[in-house]
């Protein structure tokens, strides 16, 4: 039917010029009549390529979690079993790993956000255009700038020789010593994700109207009840969705641990590491579906705060 | 409005925060100047020696992998991620929402994930890990910084341009060329720059999809670990801040002159959803 409506619309208004218009101007309607075909022919592409290599290979992986290493030969053995999952269980020293992991994780995101709060807070409502413009960029351009550099540089600070305790001698305060250390983990880890908490936080409060506020000050509430009762509910769908990252970007690294902690600072990531350059790769993705399984009920819970609207 | 006191507390507070995420930047630029090869402060002594030191032949073969992988990646994600908002961003469809949930899944997961998945992958196809290798892992996370660039400018323009074009007798190329194009090139460029920034930094997925080549992160995180070439370190590390800062600063010139950074809702999360995409 398509075909003949074509047929018929071309012989009642061909257009003047060339017969490669008249082609082009014929292509223009039929996709503009059948939009499914447009959709489907730009989808397709980019949705064949991420589900050949990305989602096969995430699929692949885990699969492969539910098989084993001969330890004589080292070959893959395709039998499935549990095994991978059962050594998880039974190893404390993987339990305090995946702890600490977890633990780390939550406390950079507690302190991203409470930094991160009052800041969006005078961004959203007080600064003046041209101070907000360059509050934006000023937290833009660490979000954007070097990971590695960022994690290095603390290195330095953090430093027996290094500024902190330099400063800290200059106020006559004792050394601090915090380099090698899980403190030390924590505090790059805030340092480095904290752009991440600010934005979306700065975008929920800045969509807050004056006038819940001004309103909630006409009910006779003071400052303090104002945040808790309208800022902190209207405004937590915003620090939900930057906690997905602080909380994500931290579950999955091992280049902060491995430079800038101590003897007992492994994290989830540097166990993945070693086993796979030990080519253990079925422990290595059994230990990487932990933070997989903690960020999928953590996307659950988020979606239900509304954290994905705040994106 | 709030009390005075609560005002000036909040400026300290949101001053303390800002000196926080810039104080340790300002400090690599110190001390890629350092003159001796100890990383002590304070800085006994300043020289430029070490940006000539730093220009070694490793160094340069990185230089030019990471560009080479940057520039790649960045031209598959642009033609992949802007086909996709293309897709997504005019029509209706069931199962559009998990098209978005599916395309940032590189960024929300754990980047080691993406990373041992296609580290796997890769050892069981004997693909041997290469150049091209590394430019897969980050085109996967590219695409996403592309597609909501130009998903979030598609929807803030009107479909009934398109309808007009077409009703004033232009065909499919004409109406890209003359209506789709000026409304869409500062966001493509925008997310061209950022996923070439990401690309250019990145080091977890990147450690597992690279062979024996080593891209600048890559680098420089082997010196650190060894504990060697320090001084050169500080003067990478201090390129690298200075170089990223260029493409971000472009990239937020080409939001803001349209309009993005003024104060309305939807513009502030236009720059929010194309700054905070990123996976590290």
């Amino acid at each position: 039917m398509a075909t003949s409506l074509d047929a018929a619309e071309g012989l009642s208004h061909r257009p003047p010029g060339r017969p490669a218009r008249a082609a082009r101007l014929r292509l223009s309607g039929l996709f503009w009549r059948h939009s499914w075909a447009k959709a489907l022919l730009l989808l397709a592409p980019p949705l064949l390529a991420f589900i050949l290599v990305y989602l096969a290979s995430l699929a692949a992986l885990f699969i492969s979690s539910f098989w084993t290493i001969d330890p004589f030969t080292s070959e893959l053995k395709h039998v499935w079993n549990v095994d991978n999952y059962r050594t998880l269980w039974q190893t404390g020293a993987y339990h305090s790993i995946a702890l600490r992991t977890i633990g780390i994780a939550a406390a950079v995101t507690l302190t991203d956000a409470i930094l991160a709060f009052p800041l969006g807070y005078f961004m959203a409502r007080i600064a003046s255009g041209r101070s907000r413009a360059f509050i934006f960029v000023a937290v833009l351009l660490p979000l954007w700038s070097s990971y590695l550099v960022r994690v290095y540089i603390w290195r330095l600070i953090l430093d027996d020789k290094g500024v902190l305790n330099w400063a800290l001698e200059k106020v006559g305060l004792p050394a601090a010593n915090l380099g090698y250390s899980n403190w030390a983990v924590w505090l790059i880890f805030t340092y480095v994700w904290l752009p991440f908490m600010i934005l979306p936080v700065y975008g929920a409060l800045e969509r807050i109207p004056d006038s819940y506020i001004e309103a909630s000050r006409d009910l006779g509430a003071g400052g303090w009840t104002t945040f808790r009762r309208v800022l902190l509910p209207l405004a937590l769908p915003g620090v939900v969705a930057g906690s997905i990252f602080t909380f994500s970007l931290t579950l999955g690294d091992y280049v902060t641990p491995l430079l800038a902690g101590g003897a007992s600072s492994q994290f989830i990531g540097n166990v993945v590491y070693d086993a796979i350059n030990t080519q253990q790769t079925p422990f290595a993705a059994a230990f990487a579906a932990v933070p997989l399984a903690v960020m999928g009920v953590y996307l659950l819970i988020a979606r239900k705060l509304g954290a994905f609207e705040a994106l | 409005m709030e009390q005075r006191g609560t005002r000036v507390a909040l400026g300290i507070w949101t001053a303390l925060v800002v000196l926080f995420l810039w104080i340790p930047l300002a400090l690599i630029a110190v001390y890629a100047f350092n003159k001796s090869n100890v990383q002590s402060w304070p800085i006994p002594a300043f020289s430029t020696h070490w940006f000539h030191a730093a220009w070694t032949s490793e160094v340069r073969t990185s230089l030019w992998l990471s560009v080479r992988v940057g520039l790649i990646a960045t031209g598959i994600a642009l033609v992949l991620g802007s086909m996709a908002a293309f897709g997504v961003a005019r029509f209706s469809f069931f199962g559009r929402d998990a098209i978005s949930f599916l395309l940032v899944l590189p960024i929300a997961l754990p980047g080691i994930v993406t990373g041992i998945a296609l580290n796997s992958a890769f050892v069981t196809g004997h693909i041997n890990l290469s150049q091209w290798t590394i430019v897969v892992g980050h085109a996967t996370f590219c695409v996403v910084i592309v597609y909501n660039n130009v998903l979030a400018r598609l929807r803030r323009s009107s479909p009934s341009l398109l309808e007009a074009s077409a009703d004033l007798g232009a065909d499919g190329w004409q109406t890209f060329r003359f209506v789709v194009w000026p409304v869409l090139s500062t966001a493509l460029v925008a997310g061209g720059l950022l996923a070439f920034a990401l690309s250019f930094d990145e080091v977890i997925v990147t450690t597992f999809t690279a062979g024996s080549q080593n891209t600048i992160p890559l680098l420089i995180l082997g010196y650190i670990r060894l504990g060697q070439q320090l001084p050169v370190v500080n003067v990478i590390a201090f390129a690298m801040i200075v170089l990223t800062t260029i493409p971000v600063l472009l990239a937020q010139r080409l939001m803001r002159d349209t309009g993005v950074l003024r104060r309305s809702a939807g513009n502030v999360t236009e720059a929010v959803e194309s700054a905070q995409v990123t996976a590290v």
